[in-house]
């Protein structure tokens, strides 16, 4: 399969940079707001926004990690359960300000799924989506970001994926693959 | 994703699903550990607990893990039954099936009778218990618990002590010590330990204090005069004074051991309460762990 390279590791850099001037910009201390990185990858991405905005602004930002494994609309049909990952929330999300982050925003099912498991910890104050790339045109549920590093028009048969250095990647980029 | 339809028994399991079940319920205990302790996997899954014989802590656990799945539950129980109208066990849980069950959780006084019905019905099979054969979500809480506390199973020493012979939480827990690589030793008077228990590779003691120095884990058994259909011992003071469990016992030690107990305990007679209750026991945490590790089994199975 054929692939194109939609951001190279200067683009994403600059584009997380942006990303989080954005949230400086709407949050400003942090006080009352935190991040919630979707499992598994955009706990990654989570993980580099609360670092650059600690870079920019030396502001401490909570991060914790939400799994959606359990809260999916789409148990028993598939082949076999998925294997959950791991949720850490050390702190309360009780009337907070609530940034969820993914590396990819496709059908919107993930971050339906997110809210679910979200609200098991208990009712924020508001509910923010920030996404590296936003597929546009392919949602199955009425979701949208607040905050995108990039969208891109794609069909159903495709894919985007994002390389990270902690995953082993060279060079941190975007890819969109091609049908043959 | 588990090797097996069933859950029948821990000797049809592998390591591999061991340590699955064990990494799905460590999501679940943090799952039971939020403000809402609900998640809706099961939404569309309809379970029976089917109970041939009284149970409190097991059907309450498997009762408390299904709804925190969301699935739908509807529990049987024997007594005032059609069973006791002469009905067989097949026409009873087809019955059960035919108002479009997905899963059976049963309890039976007949060794083997979940394995009987998982050749003859679709609906995935838990055991909860059958007769003095298999307890195996007790044996996959109780070794959860040890790894838990200690870090790990393998090369942990585990003795069980007490009523080895009607015992179906010793018979799984021998099995699924020895696949997750733990040294066993079972204790308690001859007349009940099984004849040839040795053949299952498991070390055997009567002297409970040689026992206690030995091992790094203590799974004290509960004495179970329902099943004993002989005087297996002279009277439970008797075995109390050769067998129980108490802190002097413990404190002769020169080392902590972990104490644990399946329930219901007989305070006073295979234990004190003084042991029970102290810092070494695990007792409430195996509780604890029994609807995570019950909610991981039912996930894992419903999805297949």
């Amino acid at each position: 399969m054929a692939k194109v390279k939609i951001m190279n590791e200067a683009l994403l850099d600059i584009t997380i940079s942006r990303l989080c001037q954005q949230l400086i910009e709407n949050h400003g201390d942090f006080k009352d707001s935190l991040i919630l990185g979707l499992q598994p990858r955009g706990v990654l991405l989570a993980d580099r926004i609360a670092k650059r905005i600690k870079e920019l602004d030396g502001t401490d930002v909570s991060v914790g990690k939400l799994d959606i494994t359990f809260h999916r609309d789409d148990f028993g049909r598939r082949e076999a359960p998925l294997m959950p990952s791991k949720t850490e929330i050390p702190f309360l999300i009780e009337d907070k300000r609530v940034i969820l982050v993914d590396d990819v925003l496709f059908t919107g099912r993930t971050v339906r799924a997110a809210m679910g498991a979200m609200l098991t910890f208990g009712r924020p104050k508001q509910v923010e989506l920030l996404v590296l790339v936003d597929r546009k045109y392919s949602r199955d549920v009425p979701i949208e970001p607040t905050y995108i590093g990039k969208s891109v028009n794609s069909i159903q048969s495709q894919r985007v994926t994002v390389e990270w250095k902690e995953t082993g990647a060279e060079e941190e980029s975007v890819w969109l693959s091609l049908e043959d | 994703m588990l090797s097996t339809r069933h859950l029948l028994g821990i000797k049809d399991l592998t390591e591999k699903d061991i340590h699955t079940i064990f990494e799905t319920a460590d999501s679940f205990k943090e799952v039971i550990n939020r403000p809402i302790k609900k998640v809706p996997s099961l939404r569309d899954v309809t379970i029976a607990n089917v109970f041939f014989e009284n149970s409190t802590r097991t059907k309450l656990s498997f009762e408390l893990a299904e709804k925190r799945l969301s699935a739908d539950v509807i529990n049987f129980s024997a007594s005032g039954s059609s069973v006791k109208k002469g009905e067989t066990l097949l026409d009873t849980v087809n019955n059960i099936l035919s108002m479009k069950v997905d899963m059976i959780v049963m309890r039976h006084s007949f060794p083997g009778a979940p394995h009987f019905l998982s050749k003859h019905i679709n609906a995935n099979i838990v055991n909860a218990g059958d007769g003095t054969h298999e307890h195996p979500t007790q044996a996959l809480l109780d070794t959860f618990s040890i790894r838990e506390r200690l870090g790990d199973v393998a090369g942990k020493k585990v003795v069980i002590v007490g009523d080895i012979l009607h015992s179906r939480v010793a018979l799984s827990n021998i099995f699924a010590l020895q696949k997750l690589g733990a040294e066993v030793m079972v204790c308690g008077p001859n007349t009940l330990i099984p004849k040839y228990i040795d053949q299952l590779g498991v070390k055997v003691e009567n002297d409970i204090r040689k026992a206690l120095k030995w091992c790094d884990v203590a799974n004290i058994l509960r004495i179970q005069m329902e099943r004993q259909l002989v005087k297996n011992f002279p009277s439970t003071r008797e075995y109390s004074m050769y067998y129980g469990v108490n802190k002097e016992l413990i404190d002769s030690l020169d080392k902590e051991i972990v104490i644990m107990h399946p329930g219901p305990i007989n305070r006073g007679v295979e234990i004190t309460t003084d042991v029970a209750d102290s810092e070494q026991a695990i007792i409430l945490d195996q509780v604890e762990n029994g609807v995570a590790v019950r909610m991981a089994v039912l996930y894992l199975l419903a999805g297949r």
